[in-house]
């Protein structure tokens, strides 16, 4: 990366006489370059937000109305021993107990009261099917969503914007879980006459090898209809923050000098509107990747899939605390790195950010 | 001969209260290696006339008339022919340059690319050499078309939208209030590269501004205009110096001149503000904020006529010729 | 400006000025608000379903969605008698969307209540004070902004105790207002800029005094549209929770009605008058809400009008 100090200042005169001050290329810079300390103190931000999403799990769970022993122990017959142990654990001073929680926020001495495993041991198993799912829908929707967003925004008020305009506001409006439920019953059971198409749920058809050539296509032919669910609902939101970014653009002075340098319409609109447009859309994406999360929850449930989503309902349902607990740490920590990537992302795009 | 005619030219704005009528029979020439600046308020229309060059007026907009750019009518013009012209004849060095450069994009490669729009045959190093070339024309060093946007100086930006304007060679240039968001030194620099540029290249430049004293020292005529109208036209000092419309002197008193006895004791300004377009008042549309008005100015339609040795005014009591 | 000119010694008559004022401005926004059709569309739906939810005990008497004096086959596609047809307990489908009404107003209008409250003082406090408390506020809003929201609510109902109306009510309440907060947070930080502020300051007003008095009038427009926004993310939220088993399952909102549909079986029986109507009253509302936000904020904000 070729970083160029910011001589020119904000705007000030020109020294006179004689030629303006340039742009210099920092060769083995001295200190931090202006790209290096933008990362720093994005880093920096992320770790403060892990800091206090920490905070929130533990000390939330420690003013559980009522005994907390009978809370994390609920339906499970626990041998005395480590019911004295978890008592004594919990008898500690709190701040020790914190001290104690931050060295490893992931080694619980409590188990699942469902499953009767560590927690982490269940979570981890069920991150790689959740990945699965919504990476494919995110993909798909962000292609999808950006070209209906650059198509609304660049003919703005014509019947394509219009259409798709009020299409992805219902969309948006959408529970996405009541999506997936209808598209489960008319094509996944079969309504009004059609006949059931696509399986009611599960990652893959019982007894069938996974790693083998049949059993990638038994999970895709799974996937079609969740990942169809999740793609609408995502696509929806890009697609608006798309079209209004693309909008905002629309009366940019550089676009009047792209088209009076002879530019076509559509060079325009793909070299000069689009790729300003597109830095607002990544940034607002990765911002609401919260809503993302939410998505894959309800919509694992509805469709069985067995990943996080579905195991935080199965936690939800008991209340699982302990697992709960592991669940909304690892979602909180996924979401913050997201972000934390998409702002050097940011940096790498954006040639502002970088000075 | 003339590179740029406007032959009545007449621009209306379709909005939601009706037909906004914003330039209003316009007639101008500009001949090569002559220079013309284009005088007014803001909302006197000068912007629009000059968007008619490369017909660059948004969709609300009806333009009549003729905009003869080398003898072709723009108006008339295909899409493909258009786009050919665009830049490769004549080109715009836009108003306030720190938005009309893209911020994301390197400024060599946006300087570079008209070139390789408009010349399909030239080679990318030998775009790249002539990128370097026309940065050094305006007094930047070639490095600069490593630089983005806003790693330069508003001088330095406007030197590059000049050295973009140079780049496909083009006959004419309009230059759209260059200098206006510029610091007073800065503009003398950039105003000084671009008239040596447009001098040494015998090219035609239109040069718009609200700030008199910087058009007649740029420009060999000027052109002052009102609520859509040329109300005075002439040679610039002449103009600038012995104005024939009221307009004109007003304007021209809105910048002092530092020394000028005359302005020590009037501080003087315009009263009011110039009608919204569509709303200009009858007779001649200046007579509410005229200092020297009478009964007559209000009922009389003024047109522009000859008022000395190249001269033009619309004011009713400007010099009569030929009488 | 016109209080200015008023003498002191006649408080009545400055606020008779402010009042009329006022009602000048709502005048003015009213008749721009009819010009714009997506938002009247979203008023006219609004007010179907208010009616519906003000009149449910009136049209569908209790006993209709009491599980135990249902008088319906069980879930019997719709007919004649049953609209829209019956639940798995053999209750109106109708009637319950009716009920349902109630419930997912009274908890998107409350959260959104409790959200704009915390949304705007934290925003206007901590775009008022540039000290610590101010940065520390800021830092809040953000770190609250990332955290993935139904992760959030979900440990938090669990905490206060899942099913009921007021867990909800509270946790959507406390997870949704940092984005209120942002937006308040640069409103503010423009208007403190503004010369009446530094005028204040200079005359010696307090803290409170500029943030109540000047800040909060000039933020209000902002709050407002932002509340209509939030209504529609709220009752989203409440169908959300409702739907994963928070809600109460005595008070059933249409989130609670598909959860039940879901849970008994409604997907694979085919029963889609079980599962379709409650959802399309949520995009409904959700919608109405939304529409009427975005004509609220061309109004606001007309630099947005071109959208």
């Amino acid at each position: 990366m070729s970083l160029i100090q910011d001589v020119a200042g904000s705007g000030g005169p020109d020294p006179i006489p004689g030629p303006p001050p340039l742009p210099r290329k920092e060769k083995g810079s001295r200190g931090l370059s202006p790209g290096a300390t933008f990362a720093l103190r994005k880093t920096g931000a992320a770790l403060g937000t892990l800091f206090f999403v920490l905070v929130v799990n533990f000390f939330l769970f420690r003013l559980l109305p009522g005994d907390p022993i009978g809370m994390y122990t609920r339906g499970r017959n626990v041998p005395p021993e480590q019911l004295a142990e978890l008592r004594a654990e919990l008898n500690r001073p709190v701040l020790e107990q914190f001290l104690t929680y931050l060295r490893n926020p992931f080694a619980s001495t409590i188990d699942s009261a469902q499953f009767n495993r560590p927690v982490w041991e269940l979570v981890t198993e069920r991150i790689w099917p959740t990945l699965l799912l919504v990476g494919t829908a995110i993909v798909l929707a962000s292609i999808i969503g950006v070209w209906i967003g650059i198509k609304a925004g660049w003919k703005r008020g014509k019947s394509f914007d219009k259409v798709s305009t009020g299409v992805t506001l219902t969309l948006y409006s959408m529970p996405e879980f009541w999506l997936g439920m209808i598209l489960l019953i008319i094509f996944g059971v079969g309504a009004f006459g059609l006949p059931g198409m696509f399986p009611i749920g599960g990652i893959s058809s019982p007894g069938v090898d996974t790693s083998s050539l049949a059993g990638w296509l038994d999970v895709a032919w799974h996937m079609v209809l969740p990942v169809t669910t999740l793609t609408l609902v995502y696509l929806a939101e890009y697609a608006l923050v798309m079209r209004s970014s693309l909008v905002d653009e629309m009366d940019e002075d550089y676009l009047t000098t792209a088209r009076a340098k002879g530019l076509m319409d559509r060079l325009v609109r793909r070299r000069h509107a689009v790729p300003n447009a597109l830095l607002p859309t990544v940034t607002l994406i990765f911002l609401n990747l919260g809503f993302t999360v939410s998505g894959a929850i309800t919509v694992e449930t509805v469709f069985s899939w067995p990943g996080l989503g579905l195991l935080s309902y199965e936690a939800l349902r008991g209340p699982d605390v302990a697992l709960l607990q592991a669940i909304f740490l690892l979602f909180s920590i996924g979401v913050v790195l997201a972000n934390l990537v998409a702002d050097l992302l940011y940096a790498v795009i954006d040639p502002r950010v970088r000075s | 001969m003339a590179v740029l005619e406007l032959d009545d030219v007449s621009v209306t704005y379709r909005s939601a209260a009706g037909p906004v009528p914003a330039v209003r029979g316009v007639s101008l020439t500009v001949d090569t290696g002559s220079s013309l600046g284009l005088a007014g308020e803001s909302g006197s229309g000068k912007t629009t006339v000059t968007s008619t060059v490369l017909r660059l007026l948004p969709k609300s907009a009806t333009v009549t008339g003729q905009v003869l750019l080398d003898g072709e009518d723009v108006l008339t013009m295909r899409w493909g022919r258009l786009r050919a012209v665009r830049w490769a004849t004549a080109s715009v060095v836009f108003q306030g340059a720190m938005h009309a450069l893209n911020p994301v994009q390197r400024v060599g490669h946006q300087i570079a690319e008209p070139i390789r729009l408009h010349e399909k045959s030239v080679s990318e190093p030998t775009a790249r050499a002539r990128v370097g070339d026309l940065l050094e024309q305006v007094g930047l060093p070639s490095r600069v078309a490593q630089s983005y946007p806003h790693q330069l100086s508003g001088g330095q930006k406007q030197r590059v939208m000049i050295a973009m304007a140079l780049a496909c060679g083009p006959r004419l240039i309009v230059a759209d209030e260059p200098t206006t968001a510029l610091d007073v030194m800065v503009q003398q620099q950039v105003l000084e590269v671009l008239a040596e540029r447009v001098r040494d290249l015998g090219l035609a430049m239109v040069f718009i501004s609200h700030d008199l004293s910087v058009l007649a020292s740029a420009c060999d005529d000027l052109a002052v205009m009102y609520a859509g109208q040329v109300v005075e036209q002439g040679p610039s000092d002449q103009v600038f110096e012995n104005a024939h419309h009221p307009y004109s002197r007003a304007l021209g008193d809105a910048f002092p001149r530092i020394g000028d006895m005359r302005f020590r004791y009037s501080p003087s300004g315009l009263p009011g503000d110039p009608p919204f377009p569509g709303e200009a008042p009858s007779g001649c549309p200046f007579h509410p904020r005229c200092p020297q008005a009478r009964e007559v100015c209000s009922t009389t339609e003024v047109q522009l006529r000859p008022s000395g040795e190249r001269r033009w005014s619309s004011c009713l009591f400007a010099p009569e010729v030929g009488t | 400006m016109a209080s200015d000119q008023q003498t002191p010694g006649r408080p009545q008559g400055r606020r008779a000025i402010a009042r009329a004022r006022r009602r000048e401005a709502l005048g003015r926004g009213w008749r721009q608000f009819r010009t714009h059709r997506g938002g009247m569309a979203g008023l006219g739906i609004l007010v179907f379903f208010t009616l519906v939810a003000l009149l449910a005990p009136v049209l569908f008497p209790p006993e209709t969605i009491s599980v135990t004096q249902a008088t319906g086959e069980l879930l019997a596609p719709p007919s004649a008698e049953y609209w829209l047809g019956t639940d798995d307990s053999g209750r109106s489908m109708l009637a319950l969307l009716a009920w349902g009404a109630r419930v997912s107003l009274t908890v998107g209008i409350a959260a959104t209540l409790i959200s704009m409250v915390i949304g705007t003082s934290v925003g206007i406090a901590s775009g008022h004070y540039t000290g610590f408390g101010g940065a520390t506020l800021q830092r809040l809003t953000d770190w609250v902004l990332v955290i993935p929201f139904l992760p959030l609510a979900i440990v938090l109902a669990t905490v206060l105790g899942g099913g009921s109306t007021l867990t909800i009510i509270v946790v959507i309440g406390v997870t949704s207002w940092a984005g209120t907060a942002r937006l308040i947070r640069a409103q503010t930080l423009s208007v403190e800029g503004r010369p009446y502020l530094e005028r204040s300051r200079a005359l010696g007003s307090g803290n409170w005094h500029q943030m109540t008095r000047h800040v909060l009038p000039n933020v209000f427009p902002l709050v407002l549209t932002n509340t209509t926004l939030t209504v529609a993310i709220a009752i989203l939220s409440e169908t959300t929770l409702s739907f994963l088993g928070l809600g109460d399952p005595l008070r059933p909102s249409w989130g609670s009605t598909l959860d039940q549909a879901f849970s008994n079986g409604a997907v694979s029986a085919g029963a889609w008058w079980y599962i379709g109507p409650p959802g399309l009253c949520v995009v409904l509302v959700v919608l109405s809400f939304t529409m009427i936000g975005r004509a609220l904020e061309q109004i606001v904000n007309p630099r947005l009008g071109r959208q």
